[in-house]
């Protein structure tokens, strides 16, 4: 720093002998001022609180630091502001870093911040606490997030110092345990590139193709030993948290000491309390894993060993019970021997049906000239029939004219004798008439009584007294007569009545005319 | 027994196993078989699966060397590796 008051007066002696300072114009004044303060004051640190931060649309920042007695405007431009390690906000406790500069045009000065670090452990625990939460409510914390460990990874990546404890306890400790591929990603753990390079590192592994030249690994570890809260800040870092969490690949972070927590440790997917723990991890034993494959393999084969065997002894114990197969065949043997004995004979007594059936058959068989001669002797006959069937013809004409006349002789004479047959019958049935008629009746004395119409009167109860009846007598006489009296007074009169018999001729004179027929005979 | 015999032995899928994952069935493996239930045949080929099994972990076993390298980062920010010596 120099001494600013002799670069004042340079250009006040310039009124000699006067002990009146020169007057000044307004813009010399402040050019001077702005010389001597931005002389003065190129590169402080200033430790203060923040207030009345504010983020320019420009991407300039503005504040305000102060502390109990007085206060600074400061600003950090676009180009310094992306640099911040440390996001300013209101009530943070800083130490920024910087040049003191003034604005002439309105009398004011101000403080160009270069970079910013927290001041002091409070201040700094509590900006780590704030970072914390607003990364845990974007969810980067989340339980879900966490990968599992591999069980036996086969390269690890370890991203540290290359120099120091930390990478040789690593190194120690998976040799011990399980001798690995090992990546040595190598970082500064702490400083202003620290963050950086560490963010890099983890991207750069996971950037790692399957089957590029350089191995990917199955695992990370970033780690970093001891040391104070500063020391340990780039693990607190931001970048350094988002890509711990965005890791692909399962991230064991082991930073400081058991009691120092970083926010890489929320991120990572498991926490070890020291490097040495990360590796013990990392890797089973190796011995251990020999021995329990070992003791695998023994009991698988003891396993199918004894399964075996006691397979051979069921096998064994269940043979005992079967039967000798000699006496299952015994049996067996024997019927087919017998079947076999009855199947010869049963075959030629088969065989010689079928030969008796086949010559029986064949007996029944008429010879081919047999049959022909059969038909031929039918066909002469019928020739001989057909002849015979000619000739006859022939004289059947002659035959049947000859029967025509004896059939009309004999006609005649059996037409004749029925006629005398006819009247000799007739004769027979006249007398025996004859002999059956009501004159009959009269010429034993009985008389036949008419009424007026002529008809027989067969009651009294038909007269009435006054009626004229007719008497028929035998010798055909008829008497006219009146009725007297009916009733039964008179019996005397009456049965002499039938006395007097009637004959009726006319039955015999119409068979009479018939009697000519005779003589046609 | 050479080492390529070994691994000719060993089924493809059993190849491609982790080592936790082949320990694993293994030991159920050998649990079944314990157990004693199993159908013969089915016993047998548990076994040589078991058996390729433990060969495979024994392989894995075997692959135990350590090799550190550091990467280095080439002028366009490619990765390389390098021997590494610590100390």
């Amino acid at each position: 720093m120099n001494q600013t008051p002799p670069d004042t007066p340079d250009t006040l002696d310039q009124t000699p002998g006067d002990n009146q300072p020169p007057v000044l114009s307004v813009g010399e004044l402040s050019g001077a001022v702005k010389r001597t303060v931005e002389d003065s004051f190129g590169y402080v640190r200033v430790r203060g609180e923040v207030s009345g931060f504010k983020r320019a649309a420009s991407g300039h920042l503005y504040m305000t630091l102060k502390d109990a007695d007085a206060m600074i405007d400061g600003v950090c431009w676009r180009g310094s502001a992306g640099r911040l390690e440390v996001q300013p906000e209101d009530g943070l406790e800083v130490i920024a870093t910087g040049r003191v500069t003034t604005y002439p045009a309105r009398s004011k000065y101000q403080l160009v911040i270069e970079r910013l670090e927290v001041a002091g452990e409070g201040a700094l625990l509590k900006m780590i606490e704030e970072r914390r939460k607003r990364l845990a409510a974007e969810g980067l914390f989340e339980i879900e997030r966490k990968a599992d460990i591999p069980y036996l990874p086969e390269v690890i990546g370890v991203v540290t110092s290359p120099t120091g404890a930390v990478i040789r306890d690593i190194l120690h400790r998976l040799a011990d345990r399980f001798p690995r591929q090992v990546l040595v990603w190598p970082v500064l753990v702490q400083g202003d590139n620290a963050a950086a390079q560490i963010t890099a590192a983890i991207e750069g592994f996971n950037r790692l193709g399957p089957d590029g030249p350089v191995p990917r690994p199955d695992l990370l570890i970033v780690a970093r030993g001891g040391g104070s809260l500063e020391d340990l800040m780039a693990f607190n870092e931001e970048n350094v948290v988002r890509a711990a969490a965005a890791s692909d690949i399962p991230l064991i972070s082991a930073v400081g000491h058991e009691t120092d927590t970083t926010l890489i440790d929320f991120a990572s997917d498991k926490r070890a309390p020291t490097p040495t723990a990360a590796a013990e991890m990392a890797v089973p034993v190796r011995s251990d894993l020999i021995a329990q494959v070992g003791e695998d393999g023994a009991r698988l084969t003891g396993a199918i060993t004894r399964l075996v065997r006691s397979r051979n002894q069921e096998v064994t114990a269940l043979g005992r019970g079967l039967p000798a197969p000699r006496r299952i065949l015994e049996g067996a043997m024997q019927r087919v021997d017998d079947w076999a004995e009855r199947l010869r004979p049963a075959l030629t007594r088969v065989l010689r049906s079928k030969d008796e059936a086949v010559a029986a058959q064949g007996r029944q068989l008429v010879q081919p000239d047999q049959y022909v001669d059969a038909k031929r002797r039918d066909l002469a006959s019928m020739v001989a029939r057909l002849a015979a069937v000619k000739s006859a013809g022939d004289g059947k004409i002659e035959r049947d004219l000859r029967d025509t006349h004896s059939f009309g002789q004999r006609l005649d004479q059996a037409a004749g004798r029925m006629l005398a047959d006819a009247g000799q019958k007739l004769a027979s049935f006249e007398s025996l008439l004859e002999s059956y008629s009501y004159k009959g009746v009269l010429e034993r004395g009985f008389v036949l009584v008419r009424d007026a119409s002529g008809a027989p009167v067969l009651a009294a109860d038909a007269l009435a007294p006054g009626d004229g009846i007719s008497l028929s007598f035998r010798d055909e006489g008829i008497v006219g007569a009146t009725v007297d009296s009916v009733g039964g007074d008179m019996p005397a009169a009456k049965a002499a009545k039938p006395r007097a018999p009637k004959t009726a001729g006319k039955p015999k004179k119409k068979t009479s005319p018939d009697d000519p027929q005779g003589t046609l005979l | 027994m050479a080492k390529d015999e070994t691994q000719a032995e060993i089924p493809a899928d059993i190849a491609k196993m982790s080592f936790e994952d082949a320990l694993a069935q293994l030991e159920e493996i050998v649990r079944n078989l314990e157990g004693g239930d199993s159908a013969l045949d089915d016993a047998i080929a548990s076994y040589e699966r078991g058996a390729a099994l433990k060969r495979h972990c024994e392989s894995k076993l075997r692959q135990a060397q350590a090799r550190v390298e550091k990467i280095s980062l080439g002028a366009d920010g490619t990765p390389d590796t390098e021997p590494f010596a610590s100390d």
